[in-house]
């Protein structure tokens, strides 16, 4: 993949999906264009306009806290946000935001150094982040996440295993997986 | 090796002998909830390219968000799950006024101890009071498992809440899993499995571990569960269930931590505005002015629920220009109160009965908030904009509490009443 590179948007602890994406839009948006519009709405109304591809939030402990809603990652991509770093994530919207092909980094150290509107490039297979003169390492995420990110999230990657036969239908519920298949 | 409760359904589940925390398996679920977001789901499947879910007897798809539709869109989604339904053979499909997936679920017999309930909601946590583990997945994960009928998950690690003592008059579940979550935070069980065990849980209703099992996610929790007991059983006798054994944590598998709480003098709780954790004790706000009261959701729509609201507004009125909304969990819950005579009750005070639902929990309609109003609700969530309006204020309390400050229009201890 390549690199990331943005400007960082830093916000607190226990970003919830609420404010990332308003509940009462849930059941009536289904673009992620026009969820992208909402991105943050509830916790900053100026984001969305002045947010430039690329861009990086930084936030403190358990982003993404709340309800499972998937919106709350896709708007985010979809405003152009090239990845999250934060102290920590909550479980749902972490898996949610490798499923739409959205780096969740939790990085601690980055988390609470980087400042806001600092320059922030990340290089994800290395397991890098630079911003300013500093620089954070990070476990680089596992081939099997590199996968799903790279075909563009969880959907176009099982797409892909799919088609190729490197994932197989259970046969009568039970469980059939393809030789090849490594995970 | 000893192993915990939700170690033994994951190895189970996953066809191993044993698992360890942190180890991924790879799972097929016994159940898969979806709700309004089935359609959204449905678009994601057919990107898949495949024609026919993997089970569609293992699919629960019940419509409670917004239900009745609130406008074109909605009733639009509503029509389009139909649609898929129907032509994928869906077998447990619970259309509007069957009440909230959280209560249809267990209630029409979907959760049997030692069952993995997966669903596209953050509550599906609620499970684990029947000893089930059941946790919440995103709308992307609840496609592949449609068309594969399988999912990865990480083993959590184990957290054990050892709750001892008898709850006082007007002190109930609600009030526990505030306090809890007050101490530990929004993030004190991050991907963890929280245990709930001692005697104070044995004691405790099915209703009432629903209560905690639910509000577990709120301190990041991926499971809230209780060992199954003769209290499940009597739970689970009449209900077209399927067959079960019973699982038990061994009583020497190692477990993460382990947090102890005596509930013998603890008073009503309040979770303030805008974070679950923001909670005081009830004489810490009291006189705060309300706009809107609200008894019922998935954490607090239970005959027993309704049955404490009534208790304390029995010969009581509710205070003017407040809003009282009421809604049962579920068809069944409602009927019963009906018969009970509680709802008559309910409304003889001046309640306004909602149909079974998500109703104005999450701001889509049916009791939306104005700026500057304050909402009692025993909900489990209070965060801003949560109730439709992001200049609103939303307080989280037990039934108990909230039937009082409804009546004295202002949050109030409920135990002045009873």
């Amino acid at each position: 993949m390549e690199r990331i590179r943005g400007k960082a948007w830093k916000y607190g602890d226990d970003v919830n999906t609420d404010v990332i994406f308003p509940g009462k839009y849930t059941y009536t948006i289904s673009d992620p264009q026009e969820m992208a519009q909402h991105a943050l709405e509830d916790l900053d109304p100026g984001f969305v306009h002045k947010v430039a591809p690329g861009d990086v939030i930084v936030a403190g402990k358990n982003f993404g806290c709340g309800s499972s809603r998937e919106q709350a990652a896709t708007c985010l991509k979809y405003a152009g946000v090239g990845a999250i770093i934060a102290t920590s994530f909550s479980r749902i919207f972490y898996r949610n935001a490798i499923n739409q092909g959205l780096p969740a980094l939790a990085v601690p150290e980055a988390a609470e150094m980087i400042q806001a509107g600092q320059t922030v490039t990340i290089d994800l297979a290395e397991g890098q982040i630079m911003a300013g003169e500093s620089s954070f390492s990070f476990p680089p995420p596992s081939a099997f996440v590199m996968g799903i990110m790279e075909d563009g999230g969880l959907i176009p990657h099982v797409k892909r295993e799919l088609a190729t036969h490197k994932l197989v239908r259970p046969v009568d519920g039970g469980l059939k997986r393809g030789e090849d298949e490594t995970r | 090796m000893p192993q915990t409760l939700s170690q033994k359904i994951l190895a189970q589940k996953a066809g191993l002998d044993e698992v360890l925390p942190g180890q991924i398996v790879t799972v097929t679920p016994d159940r898969l909830l979806t709700h309004d977001n089935t359609a959204a789901i449905s678009q994601n499947f057919k990107q898949l390219g495949v024609e026919s879910v993997w089970d569609p007897g293992r699919l629960v798809i019940v419509l409670d968000h917004v239900v009745p539709a609130a406008d074109e869109k909605t009733a639009t989604n509503h029509k389009v799950i139909r649609e898929f339904v129907r032509r994928q053979g869906v077998v447990h499909f619970y259309d509007v006024g069957v009440g909230i997936c959280h209560q249809v679920v267990p209630e029409k017999g979907h959760v049997v101890p030692g069952s993995l309930i997966l669903g596209s909601d953050s509550h599906t946590t609620t499970y684990g009071a029947l000893g089930a583990f059941s946790t919440g997945i995103g709308r992307s994960e609840a496609a592949v498992i449609w068309a594969t009928g399988q999912i990865w998950l990480t083993v959590p690690q184990t957290m054990v809440i050892q709750v001892t003592g008898s709850f006082p008059r007007g002190v109930s579940a609600k009030d526990l899993i505030l306090h809890i979550i007050g101490d530990l935070g929004a993030d004190g069980a991050l991907y963890r499995a929280v245990e709930f065990r001692g005697p104070a849980i044995g004691q405790m209703s099915i209703s009432g571990r629903m209560v905690l099992c639910n509000m577990s996610v709120e301190m990041g929790a991926k499971a809230g569960i209780v060992e199954a007991d003769e209290k499940t059983e009597a739970w689970l006798k009449g209900r077209p269930a399927q067959s079960y054994e019973l699982v038990t944590s061994d009583p020497e598998a190692p477990v993460e931590q382990i947090h102890s709480y005596c509930v013998d003098n603890l008073c009503p709780q309040v979770a303030c505005p805008h974070t679950v954790d923001n909670v005081k004790p009830v004489e810490e706000v009291v006189d705060t002015e309300i706009h809107q009261a609200l008894i019922g959701t998935c954490t607090n729509g239970r005959l027993e629920d309704l049955q404490m609201a009534a208790e304390v507004l029995r010969g009581r009125k509710v205070a003017h220009g407040l809003r009282l909304l009421v809604l049962a969990a579920s068809a069944q819950v409602y009927r019963k109160a009906l018969a009970a005579g509680i709802l008559g009750e309910l409304t003889a005070a001046g309640a306004v009965i909602l149909n079974p639902g998500c109703g104005p929990c999450l701001g889509a309609h049916q009791g939306v908030l104005a700026p500057g109003e304050v909402c009692l609700s025993t909900a489990n969530r209070n965060f801003r904009g949560r109730m439709g309006c992001n200049e609103a204020f939303v307080y989280l309390a037990s039934p108990a509490t909230v039937a009082a400050s409804a009546v004295a229009g202002r949050i109030t201890d409920p135990r002045e009443m009873l």
